[in-house]
């Protein structure tokens, strides 16, 4: 390995152990990384936004001539009225523009995407299930899937007491959403285990050459 | 005109964009590449400007008053100015191998042991969580050890417990992450006329 491969297979590797030693307590190495890598990933923004915003969505339209790209730079300056205790009121009509399109963008969006496809895929499954000629098994795991997501969101209205035959299938409900969050659980376990397999790989073999 | 006039800037441009969404003529469509993807990020830079002025402020702030551990504010203010300088378009722009260096040698080995370090603190937080004190901590403990040995040998039990798991994730699994898709979609869109109509004011803050 060359000396230049070396010196940043070794900065990587310490800033690795930095990290590490606040398994032991906090500590000065771990502080030391996790105040540069603040100031890193603010600068690394810095960079992308000034790349893939500042310049091809601000810069080259009005060099173009789309004159009307000059509202949101003003907009964006009066952000800056933040800055000034007395004037910081009118940075909220440049976030009342943000909010107001991301909201309006976000109704039909999330009715189509979230809630009229999601809605639309379970009912699929009991309708393609003639239509195909399904299985045993295939029916079943389907009936299933369709009888969990009713319970499950019967579990999440809660204009209804949940008594009676309404809290039993809430009941049903919980103990899907449960077998849905133990996989979720299963699998941030697994992600992250696997990042600390990788970093201990990365030390032993990369930096420290074992093996 | 420091309250009204944002809640009625909120509702034009949220009703708007609803309605926007139905007209499919390419005005409409011109307007929303424009008001929905192009504008709201520009501003957006304005706002992580604050929040570099910010940072930069309260480091300088603390070196300058000599509070508690002001010596880690240098080094952010050093990490900070390295990247911006490493990305000038003199030295190459966003693809400059000093930008590369710092992220592959700097960013990524923080934040990959960061998250690593999560899977010390996971152990002590599924001991709580599944302790099997009731029925629905013991489903969930289940579920999760299913999912976690899904693909180790196990010898004969190999395939009996990949069918298993396999089950588990296409069948409850799928059905509750879908009835909480819905349900986020549901809440989503429910916030977002509450603030489109004005019900919601939180984000105008006090004053």
């Amino acid at each position: 390995m060359d000396w230049p491969t070396t010196i940043a297979t070794t900065v990587a590797a310490l800033l690795t152990l930095a990290v590490f030693s606040f398994l032991y307590k906090d500590n000065p190495f771990y502080k030391f990384a996790e105040h540069l890598m603040v100031g890193v990933s603010a600068g690394y923004w810095v960079i992308i936004l000034w790349y893939t915003v500042v310049i091809p969505k601000m810069w080259q339209p009005l060099e173009a001539g789309k004159w009307y790209y000059i509202i949101p730079i003003i907009l964006g300056i009066l952000m800056w009225a933040r800055l000034n205790r007395k004037w910081q009121w009118v940075s909220r009509y440049p976030l009342a523009f943000y909010i107001g399109v991301s909201t309006g963008v976000a109704i039909p969006l999330e009715m189509k995407a979230k809630v009229i496809e999601q809605l639309n895929g379970s009912v699929d499954l009991v309708t393609t299930m003639y239509a195909t000629q399904a299985s045993g098994m295939t029916v079943v795991n389907n009936i299933l899937i369709l009888i969990g997501i009713i319970a499950a969101l019967i579990y999440f209205f809660f204009s209804k007491a949940h008594t009676g035959a309404t809290g039993s299938i809430a009941k049903f409900g919980i103990g899907v959403l449960m077998v849905g969050f133990g996989a979720s659980f299963g699998f941030t376990v697994m992600a992250r285990i696997s990042l600390l397999i990788e970093r201990l790989q990365f030390l032993l073999f990369e930096w420290l050459k074992w093996g | 005109m420091k309250r009204q006039l944002p809640l009625i800037i909120i509702f034009v441009c949220g009703i708007f964009m609803v309605f926007q969404y139905f007209i499919p003529h390419e005005n409409s469509e011109f307007i929303y590449e424009f008001a929905a993807l192009d504008w709201p990020p520009i501003i957006g830079v304005f706002a992580l400007t604050l929040g570099i002025i910010s940072l930069v402020r309260v480091s300088a702030t603390k070196i300058s008053k000599r509070d508690e551990d002001w010596q880690y504010s240098i080094v952010t203010l050093l990490g900070l100015a390295a990247m911006i300088i490493a990305g000038l378009p003199w030295f190459g722009g966003q693809t400059s191998p000093a930008v590369k260096w710092q992220f592959d040698f700097i960013m990524r080995p923080i934040i990959a042991t960061i998250f690593s370090l999560l899977s010390f603190f996971i152990a002590s937080a599924a001991y709580r969580a599944f302790r099997a004190r009731s029925v629905l901590a013991s489903i969930l403990l289940i579920s999760a050890v299913i999912v976690m040995i899904r693909f180790m040998p196990l010898g004969p039990f190999t395939d009996i417990v990949s069918r298993t798991a396999d089950w588990v994730l296409n069948v409850p699994n799928l059905a509750a992450k879908r009835a909480i898709i819905i349900g986020v979609g549901l809440g989503i869109i429910s916030t977002a006329l509450k603030v489109v109509l004005g019900v919601e004011r939180s984000y105008l803050g006090r004053d």
